[in-house]
């Protein structure tokens, strides 16, 4: 495993291991919940955002799957 | 009793809908999400025309089953990977029947490109039990040269009262590249056309494992791990690079380019939400990203929704991006260079890009809703590196990319 890697994984163990103390009671959810606090609200706009990049730089994924995507130039 | 006519067809209507299985309820059990893009870049460079539909059916009991189509339309010249050159320059076109020239001191750009994708995907999101959730995925996409196929599964767990959600999911994907004229020897002559015979072939593989936790009553993050291995034919059939005279600078030979069959990539993704007490929306996200071609990249991207009076929104956006070049990308070849791999396609070279822009939008109410999004993107490398000599000294070898980037959303319920 490449040593960038092993940091990548301690960096999310670490982010991870600290939310257990976080977080609300499930009544005050009233503005998590709506649409546009959603981490995939503008579902439309990544999907065009992934698209693009993917044509036009060497990077892609990250929210989601990289993928190998489209042929395209 | 007497029933008014108005119960007797809210009556009729469930046994109605029981009979035929449907919900009583069939209110908002549509969710349809539209969109048209249009990108344009400078310099009759690509063009695109995307129309996108996505529907989502909600089955109830936390079930739901979506689709989605997008159509994807592409014109325009597309940079080859050679050099310019104070002299004419003669290409062979991919399907090796057709020639085009570039004039002294132009950037090389193939006019060919042209293409119409289709790409039709579903989806099946379900809950299990009351911290779990699985969503399998199915994708099929269509160009005359290019076939994608891929199938996802996500399994999702809520933990600490739905606080703290982990992801784990795995994505499984098989190209086909059928390129025009046959799939070129790698690193061979352009103007031999020496072509392999059949199609190629790629597989991906990309795993992901994530958090997304909850801060407070109105802040959220989310941190994805994701690593993809990708197998097969992973170079341009299209992509050539030029071979240069060793003084003069001028190119003598073009040659398919070369990549290596497979490709490792890994990334770290972080996103943060935070609703103000206006109902302003803060998002900013990262995302490093490192492969055993040699790239590492980095994207920041950071959009500020204003809420406006009566459902109104603006939402100005930055993004910006920047990336590390491949072991084996070359802006050119000397004479009697041969390298195992090469390539000069400008995605894999050196470059930093700025994405500028803004969404203005309205809530219309809670069935639909519409956005206009406008937004600019520019690209540059080192367009006078240090290796350029003679000829090459005097041109613009990583031209600056702009582009355009217009869509449309409208979404309803029904």
């Amino acid at each position: 495993m490449s040593l960038k890697l092993q940091w990548l994984l301690l960096g999310t163990l670490l982010a991870a291991s600290g939310c257990s103390s976080l977080g609300v009671k499930p009544w005050e959810r009233e503005l998590l919940a709506r649409e546009d606090m959603l981490m995939d609200a503008e579902a439309l706009d990544l999907a065009f955002d992934e698209h693009i990049y993917f044509s036009k730089e060497a990077s892609s994924g990250g929210q989601g799957f990289a993928g190998g995507g489209c042929g395209c130039n | 009793m007497q029933l008014s006519s108005k119960k007797v067809a809210g009556l009729l209507s469930a046994a109605t809908c029981s009979l035929l299985g449907v919900p009583a309820h069939a209110e908002d059990d549509w969710d349809v999400d539209t969109a048209v893009l249009y990108y344009a870049e400078s310099d009759d460079r690509v063009q695109a025309f995307e129309p996108v539909i996505s529907a989502t059916r909600d089955l109830g009991d936390d079930e739901s089953l979506s689709f989605k189509l997008v159509l994807d339309s592409l014109t325009g010249s597309s940079a080859s990977g050679a050099v310019p050159s104070t002299q004419v320059q003669t290409f062979t076109s991919p399907s090796g029947r057709d020639a085009y020239t570039v004039a002294p001191n132009e950037t090389p750009l193939d006019p060919s490109f042209k293409d119409t994708r289709v790409s039709f995907s579903m989806n099946w999101e379900k809950s299990v039990g009351r911290n779990d959730r699985r969503n399998l995925g199915f994708n099929i996409s269509r160009e005359y040269d290019f076939t994608s196929i891929s199938a996802n599964a996500l399994w999702q767990h809520d933990t600490n009262q739905k606080n703290t959600t982990w992801s784990y999911g795995i994505n499984i994907e098989a190209d086909q590249i059928d390129p025009v004229g046959g799939a070129p020897e790698p690193l061979t002559d352009m103007d031999d056309q020496n072509k392999m015979s059949g199609t190629e072939s790629r597989t991906i593989v990309d795993l992901l494992f994530g958090v997304t936790q909850v801060i407070d009553r109105s802040s959220l993050f989310q941190i994805n791990l994701s690593l993809s291995e990708a197998d097969g034919y992973m170079t341009d059939p299209y992509k050539i690079l030029s071979v240069v005279d060793n003084t003069t600078g001028l190119p003598t030979d073009y040659l398919f380019e070369s990549r290596p069959d497979s490709r490792s990539r890994q990334s770290l993704y972080g996103k943060y939400k935070k609703m103000l007490s206006n109902k302003d929306i803060f998002t900013a996200s990262y995302r490093f990203m490192t492969d055993d071609w040699g790239i590492d990249s980095n994207t920041f991207d950071f959009s500020y929704r204003f809420a406006l009076s009566r459902g109104y929104y603006i939402q100005p956006r930055l993004r910006l991006y920047q990336q590390s070049k491949a072991d084996f990308y070359n802006y050119f070849l000397r004479t009697g260079e041969s390298p195992e791999h090469a390539s000069a396609d400008y995605r894999l070279g050196e470059m930093e890009a700025t994405t500028i822009g803004f969404k203005f939008g309205k809530d219309i109410d809670e069935q639909q809703a519409w956005s206009l999004r406008l937004e600019l993107y520019e690209q540059s490398g080192d367009s006078s590196p240090s290796e350029a000599f003679g000829q090459l000294a005097q041109q613009d070898l990583y031209p600056t990319l702009e582009a355009a980037i217009v869509q449309f959303n409208y979404s309803f319920r029904f």
